[in-house]
């Protein structure tokens, strides 16, 4: 039995019924699609035919067709995947921590982050493979297979192989329950659905029956799954924090990285969650489900999220002077003042200063000022990673070697396609999925909306 | 029938029936098997021939996989050849008036890799950039296949039909014929020339060089009476100064005085004295780099500043001094060089680069004041390497200009590009009847004159060169001529008439001069032999009756005082060849053209070097490469040139290199850079270098990216990069200027390797290691061409160096000192105005700990048993980890194929079937997307270890040698096996003997200079190098 204090504010506003969030949620998957929405997604094919350009040439080519070199074998491409990852952060962490925690509110924006989430993995995956010198080979190398090669075998001390368990765990149990979740409510589609229509939601919903033993059932696996994947929150991003922990480059050899990324991947998803459902909410009217409630409790959690980034750039460069290795106390001195200091500035204001505007409830409720630090946040958190790749390796040991990292029209290129992959999926997922768990509004439908509905 | 009693022995052992005998003779197999020294089962057979049976079948099937394309087997196998076998044969390399005596290697009949040749005593075993380059113009494609008569391609007996009936009316109507070349170090060439010249009486030959010493052996007759440049031996220097000689990078024998300054400068705790080095000179020079006292003067205060030594040797010497406006004091150091100069008078060398006689006379003077000659110099044994003659040259053109010569043979020479009266000889050309050229490609002159009678490469052709009195080297061809080619010196000899054979008249000379001169053999065909295998053959000379004569020297003081007129207004420049193009004959050579310079790090192209003062004067930036065209304008000539900012740079000069701006040198040469050239004046009547004054700088406005593959000039005073002392401070402590990193644990300060993860190697047959020392290398860049040769590194173009991809596996960081050592880290980046200068050849360190082996994903770079970091091309993926992770950056990774691939068309040896001849077959030809670097030529040890094998023994000491280590002039480079207590490298580090248990990766290095580049990261490297010592009486910047 759920109590809830009646001095909480109601999470779904607008007096709806259980048969209001069918519909509301139902319409806009059962509908023809809207102008605006085939704009958006003739959009994202556009950017996505335009980025596979730069791919295709990257991959025919090869990786010279970037900007790197001898000395920054690393830039835009490992930015770019830390920064999906980061991304695909949030959807976890809504619908697994805080299913563990009972946090209800999160039940409106958890479909579209776990969403979010996976679309972001795919984008993140893009570039580990993208930007190897023989991907056709390494896509599968990389893997422990069992091969004919003799005894060859992938070596378990790499970061970058600990990366490939993380990434495609982290995948798979996000795709799961994801998939889980979605089950009822392609049911209820289906029930209302004809045709073809009803064959494929019907597949889709794998012979849901609505039986109580089956919510029953749902409810184990959501709790098993929620079990599983909270542990992946933390080990996702510290994983990929040790390809850079674990070596010896100064602004890279550095324990405080795990806790940091983490932090970080919070800020950006959570950021990028905000972008996107600010948007759907929007389009899709979905101002009763996404309430100025949601809005302000995630610009609550940036602004914890980013003050602990920001207290771990400061820690950096404390350690790093504290530390006396001259290489390290180099590396931060490079950071704020050498040639990529705009670099370092630009992630400090984004993302250690932006935030802190929540602090007034004036900006933190309001939709115009969450979107835009949203933004600047998912913008100040790709800087952050470039700045420690590229900053980090552009000037590390010997000054021989030390040298500028300028992109090319194809990095940008790569960039572009994993924005038209990521949107071109959410397009389509927006339009044919439910955005909305439908399900799981209803059960807070009644304890919640009672009172507004008097 | 009867029974047969005899017994028959096996052997004698058995009649004899010792127990041994009878012991072993129990077994099946009476003698030990090696087949179960791995496991101590007692099947050992049977595991035997399951892995041969194994073995095979995994053999053929890996056969399957890749079939082998256009193996084309032997019908009738060579004698000597056999597959994958290298041969060696000795020869010498010749271009123009440089030699060097080599060995070349061959594979399956191609010549793949030049080195030095160890029987020579002038050039023992040394090599330059130049000459590790020159295999690869053999395969060049822009040489010429065959004659050409106007551009068109004829046939030999054509043009040889019309050419001799060209010169017979010529000869008949007593017009002019001349011959014009480089130096000719060949005797015999030269009596080929001569019967040429018997034939056509009116012909004259005219030799010059493109940097000339006429001016020296002027000073010499002027002195000595001789015409000659005489030899030096830096070795025996204690005191060396150098005015203006670039002696270790450009000068002449530079090859043989590499070798000769490296020996007064190597020291160790038993031996703590070195020469000092004194340098005055405008452009900073590889020899000014390594000076330990350097000061940049004003070409026009060459002059005074010679002057001023000689007065203040003179006044030491109570001698007569000269007049001279100039005084020492002006100068800095110029006292302190004189001082020293008298104190090791004997033991000291003074040389000048001038070209200016007067200038010369006076170094003669100093010399023979310090009591020089027959010590440091030798006037008996003369270098030939420079014969030219300016006014010879000079007259030539003037003759040509005025329709005075009927025809004229430019003899592997193009004076229309790299002499000062290019141009001249360019018009004047069209009035000569016949015009031929014997270049091996279209270069400048050759599309300027009628017939080409392409010669053969050195490496196709029989020659001899004589680098000094006695001092014979054989040229010896190393594969047959590629082209329809035809040495030159043959087709004087089929032109003055004479059908026979070089090779033969070759011996016929040797026969009738050389083998008189010898009393070893009395057989002229073991004579020949001996000398063709050992390259080299030497005879003693006599020494020269020769007395100096003071009295050219007032007028050369008066000379001076008029000539070199110390303003200090006008702008100078000063002329230069560069390390890696030198006098731009071999322009077409990509390995040259993009070996970064050693000083400015600048490849693909010349530039104006100017002081920093100068660049803030004209409000010049450069950063990054990218920096700005000027207009230099001397006198009427006018050229557009990027300038290139050169700390040591003298105020008031800019600086120019010769050897580039070719026009139809081929497709890798063309166009790179300005011809400086025209720029070259007379003086005294010889060519100088340098232009006092109506030199003006313009800016244009425009930007220009040079290519440098070193940006940042400074080592920001890392200590644990460039260690660095004095000498006094090394006398009193051999550990003087080492740093050794401390970490703090419990109370103590410990040694990073205390503190690690690692468990350390063992390595049971051999540890391979290297030691540099940073006070004998130079500089010369001589490795990084051996390297790149001997491993197929590709060659990446302008572009792709601009964008920082140069795939060099060693390269030689070069480093200035701070101009504010003290300075805060943004001030630590400028470098000095008059630097200190340190090289530090660096290239994978083969870390004991590496951090590229842990973090590869697939194990694509391992460690091996003999402590070898080792790549497996075929497994990698190129995920870049391991370079990021490389704390030395030099790993190199294939961001493109850089073979057959027309966007990469200037790494020759990789794009057309006639480049690709020269790859070296033991070294895989790495393919896009994986990543490379430095093996310690692991081929190089296999082979090594196989011939051992082979012989049944074990590796000595010396029977591998990395590329670089064996091209370095200067021994600066030792590889060997630390697990061999007695390999030069093991007494070089003074390793200790290790306790049992300690592993090889712990083993005590007792050599105080000696240490690892940032050792506090502990990855432990096989790679040493030892501090460099500058002999100041104290530190300065």
């Amino acid at each position: 039995m759920q109590v809830t204090s009646t001095v909480r504010k109601p999470l779904v506003t607008g007096g709806k019924t259980v048969h209001d969030v069918t519909e509301d949620i139902c319409r806009h998957v059962e509908s023809k699609p809207n102008k605006l929405w085939g704009m958006a997604f003739g959009i994202s094919v556009i950017t996505l035919l335009i980025g596979s350009i730069a791919v295709v040439a990257t991959v025919w080519n090869g990786i010279g067709m970037w900007g790197l070199n001898k000395t920054v074998g690393w830039a835009w491409d490992i930015t770019n995947f830390v920064w999906w990852v980061g991304i695909g952060h949030a959807g976890t962490l809504i619908s697994a921590v805080l299913l563990l925690f009972r946090q209800k509110w999160r039940m409106a924006i958890n479909r579209a982050s776990e969403a979010m989430t996976i679309f972001a993995v795919i984008c993140a995956a893009q570039f580990p493979i993208l930007h190897m010198g023989r991907p056709w080979l390494g896509a599968y190398w990389a893997l422990p297979l069992p091969n004919t090669f003799g005894s060859l075998w992938v070596n378990f001390n790499s970061p970058l192989l600990w990366d490939v368990f993380a990434i495609s765990t982290y995948f798979s149990v996000s795709l799961v329950f994801w998939y889980i979740g979605l089950v009822p409510d392609f049911a209820s589609i289906r029930d209302r659905a004809k045709g073809i229509r009803k064959m494929i939601y019907g597949a889709l919903s794998l012979g849901w029956n609505g039986a109580a033993k089956t919510w029953s059932r749902y409810e184990s696996v959501s709790l098993v799954l929620a079990g599983l994947a909270t542990p992946l929150v933390l080990s996702v991003h510290t994983i990929v924090s040790f390809d850079f922990a674990t070596s010896v480059i100064p602004g890279w050899h550095t324990t405080i990285f795990p806790p940091y990324f983490v932090a970080g991947a919070i800020f950006s998803g959570f950021a990028m969650v905000l972008t996107l459902m600010i948007v759907t909410r929007e389009v899709f009217k979905l101002h009763d489900y996404i309430t100025m409630e949601h809005i302000e409790l995630m610009n609550i959690v940036i602004i914890v999220t980013g003050s602990i980034v920001g207290i771990a750039y400061i820690t950096e460069f404390f350690v790093a002077w504290y530390s006396g290795v001259p290489a390290e106390q180099y590396a931060f001195f490079n950071r704020m003042q050498g040639p990529y200091w705009w670099a370092y500035w630009s992630m400090m204001t984004c993302n250690v200063i932006s935030p802190q505007l929540f602090w007034f409830k004036k900006i933190r409720t309001n939709i115009a000022a969450t979107f835009i630090i949203s933004i600047i946040v998912n913008i100040g958190m790709w800087f952050e990673r470039f700045v420690i790749i590229v900053t980090s390796l552009h000037r590390d040991f010997l000054p021989s070697s030390w040298a500028m990292f300028y992109p090319t029209v194809y990095d940008a290129g790569v960039y572009l396609f994993t924005f038209g992959l990521f949107f071109t999926c959410f397009f389509l997922f927006a339009k044919f999925f439910p955005v909305i768990n439908m399900a799981e509004v209803k059960s807070i439908i009644k304890s919640s909306s009672e009172k507004t509905a008097e | 029938m009867k029974e047969n009693q005899k017994t028959y022995w096996k052997g004698i052992e058995q009649l004899k029936n010792d127990p041994e005998f009878v012991k072993k003779n129990e077994g099946e197999f009476p003698e030990y098997l090696p087949i179960n020294e791995q496991s101590s089962e007692a099947n050992g057979r049977r595991d035997f021939l399951k892995l041969m049976g194994f073995g095979i079948a995994a053999a053929s099937l890996a056969a399957c996989e890749a079939p082998v394309r256009k193996a084309i087997p032997y019908l009738n196998k060579p004698v000597d050849v056999d597959p994958s076998v290298p041969n060696y044969y000795a020869s010498t390399y010749v271009n123009g008036g440089d030699a060097v005596s080599v060995v070349v290697k061959t594979r399956e009949g191609r010549p793949i890799k030049v080195e030095g040749n160890k029987y020579s005593s002038v050039f023992k075993g040394c090599t330059s950039s130049h000459v590790e380059a020159s295999v690869l113009s053999l395969y060049d494609k822009e040489r010429l296949v065959g004659p050409t008569k106007g551009g068109a391609e004829v046939d030999w007996n054509t043009l040889d039909k019309e050419v001799t009936a060209q010169l017979g009316k010529i000869a008949a109507s007593g017009g002019q014929i001349r011959i014009v070349s480089n130096t000719v170090l060949s005797p015999t060439t030269k009596k080929a020339i001569e019967e040429f010249k018997a034939k056509y009486p009116t012909t004259q030959h005219v030799a010059y060089d493109q940097v000339s010493a006429y001016g020296i052996t002027k000073a010499n007759e002027a002195s000595f009476g001789q015409a000659i440049v005489p030899s030096y031996d830096f070795s025996k220097a204690k005191t060396i100064v150098g005015v203006a000689a670039d002696f270790l990078g450009t000068w002449f024998s530079h090859v043989e005085f590499n070798r000769q300054y490296a020996e007064t400068r190597r020291i160790s705790a038993e031996h703590r004295e070195m020469s000092r080095h004194f340098q005055f000179e405008t452009n900073l020079s590889l020899t000014g780099a390594n000076a330990d006292y350097r000061t940049p003067v004003k070409p026009s205060q060459v002059g005074g500043v010679v002057a001023a030594i000689y007065n203040g040797i003179a006044k030491l010497a109570g001698q007569a001094s000269v007049s001279s406006s100039f005084k020492a004091s002006d100068v800095q150091y110029l006292d302190k060089a004189i001082k020293e100069l008298w104190a090791n008078r004997g033991k000291s060398l003074l040389v000048s680069g001038s070209n200016d006689s007067a200038v010369q006379i006076l170094v003669n003077g100093i010399n023979q004041m310090l009591g020089n000659y027959g010590t440091t110099i030798d006037l008996a044994q003369p270098m030939l390497y420079r014969q030219g003659n300016d006014m010879a040259m000079n007259t030539f053109a003037k003759d040509l200009s005025a329709g005075r010569i009927g025809g004229v043979i430019f003899f592997n020479c193009n004076p229309v590009y790299d002499s000062a009266e290019g141009a001249a000889i360019a018009k004047g050309l069209a009035k000569a009847s016949l015009t031929v050229s014997t270049s091996d490609r279209m270069d400048e002159t050759a599309a300027a004159v009628t017939y080409v009678a392409p010669d053969h490469h050195y490496l196709e052709q029989w020659n001899d060169v004589e680098v000094k009195p006695g001092k014979f080297s054989m040229v010896q061809p190393t594969i047959a001529p590629l082209f329809k080619t035809r040495q030159a010196p043959e087709s004087f000899l089929k032109w003055a008439g004479q059908t026979v054979e070089y090779y033969t008249y070759l011996q016929n000379n040797w026969k009738e001069t050389f083998f008189a001169q010898q009393s070893v053999t009395s057989d002229f065909q073991t004579f020949w032999d001996k000398t063709l295998f050992d390259g080299v053959f030497e005879v003693a000379v006599e020494a020269r009756d020769v007395t100096y004569s003071a009295e050219p020297v007032a007028q050369a003081a008066n000379s001076i005082a008029q000539n070199y007129k110390v303003q200090g207004q006008g702008l100078e420049l000063a002329l230069y060849e560069k390390v890696g193009l030198g006098n731009g004959t071999m322009a077409n050579n990509p390995w040259l053209q993009e070996l970064s310079d050693p000083i400015s790090k600048a490849t693909w192209d010349n530039y104006l070097t100017i002081s920093m003062a100068y660049a803030n004067e004209l409000g010049i930036e450069m950063v990054d490469g990218e920096t700005e065209l000027v207009t230099l304008t001397v006198g009427g000539n006018s050229v557009e040139v990027p300038v290139l900012i050169q700390p040591g740079q003298a105020d008031g000069t800019v600086g120019l290199a010769i050897g580039y701006g070719r026009t139809s040198a081929g497709k890798v040469g063309n166009g790179v850079g300005v011809n400086a050239y025209p720029f070259i004046t007379k003086l005294n009547g010889a060519n100088t270098m340098d232009v006092l004054a109506g030199v003006s700088v313009e800016k244009t406005g425009k930007k220009y990216k040079l290519a440098q593959t070193q940006t940042h000039q400074t080592y920001m005073e890392r200590e644990n990069v460039i260690q660095e002392a004095t000498l006094p401070e090394y006398k009193k402590d051999t550990a003087a200027g080492r740093w050794s990193p401390k970490i703090y644990k419990e109370g103590e300060y410990i040694k990073p390797s205390k503190i690690t993860l690692w468990s350390g190697h063992e390595y049971n047959n051999h540890h391979w290691a290297l030691t540099i020392d940073m006070n004998t290398c130079t500089g010369c860049s001589a490795c990084v061409v051996a390297c790149q040769a001997e491993n197929n590194i590709p060659v990446v173009g302008k572009e792709e160096v601009l964008n920082r991809r140069e795939m060099a596996w060693l390269r030689i960081d070069r480093y200035y000192s701070a101009a504010n050592p003290a300075g805060n880290k943004k001030e630590l980046e400028e470098a000095s105005a008059n630097p200190e200068v340190t090289f530090q050849p660096m290239m994978c360190q083969h870390c004991n700990n590496a951090p590229c082996e842990t973090v590869c994903p697939v194990a694509a770079t391992t460690h091996s048993t003999e402590g070898l970091n080792q790549m497996t091309y075929n497994r990698c993926i190129g995920t870049r980890y391991c370079a990021n992770n490389c704390p030395y950056k030099v790993r190199r990774f294939n961001w493109f194929k850089y073979h057959d691939n027309t966007q990469f068309d200037k790494n020759l040896s990789m794009n057309n079937d006639l480049g690709k001849m020269v790859l070296n077959p033991d070294v895989t030809v790495r393919a896009r997307g994986v990543m490379e670097k430095c093996s310690m030529c692991v081929q190089r040890i296999q082979a090594g270890k196989l011939q051992a094998k082979k012989e049944g023994r074990k590796v000595k000491d010396g029977d591998i040698e990395m590329a670089c280590a064996s091209a370095c002039s200067t021994d600066a480079m030792v590889f060997g096996d630390l697990n061999d207590p007695n390999s030069k490298i093991s007494k070089l580090l003074k390793v200790e003997e290790k306790e049992p248990g300690v592993k090889a990766t712990d083993r005590v290095i007792n050599e105080d200079r000696a240490y690892h580049v940032l050792e506090e990261l502990n990855v432990n490297p096989n790679v040493w190098y030892m501090t460099k010592i500058r002999n100041k009486d104290k530190q300065e910047a």
